[in-house]
């Protein structure tokens, strides 16, 4: 049933003039992957700099309040960035991603760093203390923790959406 | 010496590890997963300490802080970006030799590194005097804004290889 609609999403996606536009220029699909990665790095890096800070591991000499402010919003502009460039591949190439599991697996991860992310912002802004109690500290490491792997685990999955495509 | 050199191409890529990665359908996107991995967080990283250089981010806190607070990432995350890209290089090495993005993202990660050592070695020699200052000296401003726009052209040129050179 959904993968009836989702392969007439795609035939559809596909036939539109913007589909076509990005399938027969070559240089698209590189272009707007390199703005991806560009993007996946800005973002990527910035919340592993502030788990690697919630470990312990680097910027011990700021507290984690400021590195936080200083690195997490960043990640909301340029997220809009990846979900336009993610959103344009998938109209360039509908099938690659929307009948391709792993695509599914990765947008999961991605929501579920995302709610670790928020969650640590709204939580630093609300009870900044909370993460300097002994409690805190230990759930702030398990989630900084979880955070890196799932963040890694969406670019695995990225990768590997071009080599799990049918057909 | 270019036919020592051939020799050895030839060589690391007959031998057994290139070819189990050539072989192996898992491997390979493995290795390269790993590799874009570590590539965004060097570019991120970076980024991070140009943007310092620039006068764009984090002007409260002096360089050698924000250097000091980052690059062990970076290093680190290069060091792994070397090894998976030698692995995927030896895969297909007479292949990624032809290939002209190869050449230059190697050139451009070179004169990457060439503007950080002329950075650290010239411009940096009177760091404590000013690297407080929101704003800083025109030499540190012309070395953030290169190395951003080298760091774009080598992920650039990475993507690009994928597009331009059959792999099997």
């Amino acid at each position: 049933m959904i993968d009836v609609a989702l392969r007439d999403l795609s035939k559809w996606l596909a036939a539109t003039p913007l589909s076509h536009t990005i399938q027969t220029h070559g240089w698209i699909i590189p272009a707007l992957q390199t703005i991806h990665i560009l993007s996946v790095a800005v973002v990527f890096s910035s919340a592993v700099l502030v788990d690697l800070r919630i470990l312990g591991l680097l910027q011990r000499d700021a507290p984690l309040t400021q590195v936080a402010r200083r690195f997490i919003p960043l990640i909301w502009p340029v997220l809009v960035i990846l979900l336009l460039t993610g959103s344009l591949l998938i109209v360039g190439e509908p099938k690659r991603s929307l009948l391709n599991t792993t695509f599914y697996f990765k947008m999961t991860l991605l929501a579920v760093a995302l709610v670790l992310t928020a969650g640590l912002q709204w939580s630093l802004a609300a009870a900044p203390n909370f993460w300097n109690s002994g409690s805190g500290q230990l759930a702030g490491k398990c989630a900084a923790a979880v955070s890196i792997l799932v963040w890694c685990g969406i670019i695995f999955a990225g990768r590997f959406i071009a080599y799990t495509q049918m057909g | 010496m270019m036919h020592a050199l051939s020799d050895l191409i030839a060589y690391v890529e007959g031998s057994a590890l290139a070819d189990n990665i050539r072989e192996n359908d898992f491997l390979f996107p493995v290795i390269e997963s790993i590799h874009v991995l570590t590539i965004c967080l060097v570019v991120g990283s970076i980024l991070a300490v140009d943007l310092r250089l620039l006068g764009l981010a984090s002007t409260d806190r002096p360089l050698s802080r924000i250097t000091r607070g980052i690059l062990p990432l970076t290093w680190c995350a290069f060091l792994f970006a070397v090894a998976s890209g030698s692995l995927l290089f030896i895969s297909n090495a007479t292949k990624y030799l032809g290939n002209g993005f190869f050449i230059a993202k190697m050139l451009l990660i070179g004169a990457a590194g060439l503007n950080m050592a002329i950075f650290h070695f010239i411009g940096a020699k009177d760091l404590p005097r000013w690297e407080s200052d929101a704003r800083l000296p025109l030499p540190a401003r012309l070395a953030g804004g290169a190395s951003i726009a080298l760091w774009i052209a080598v992920v650039a040129c990475g993507r690009w290889i994928g597009f331009t050179m059959p792999v099997g």
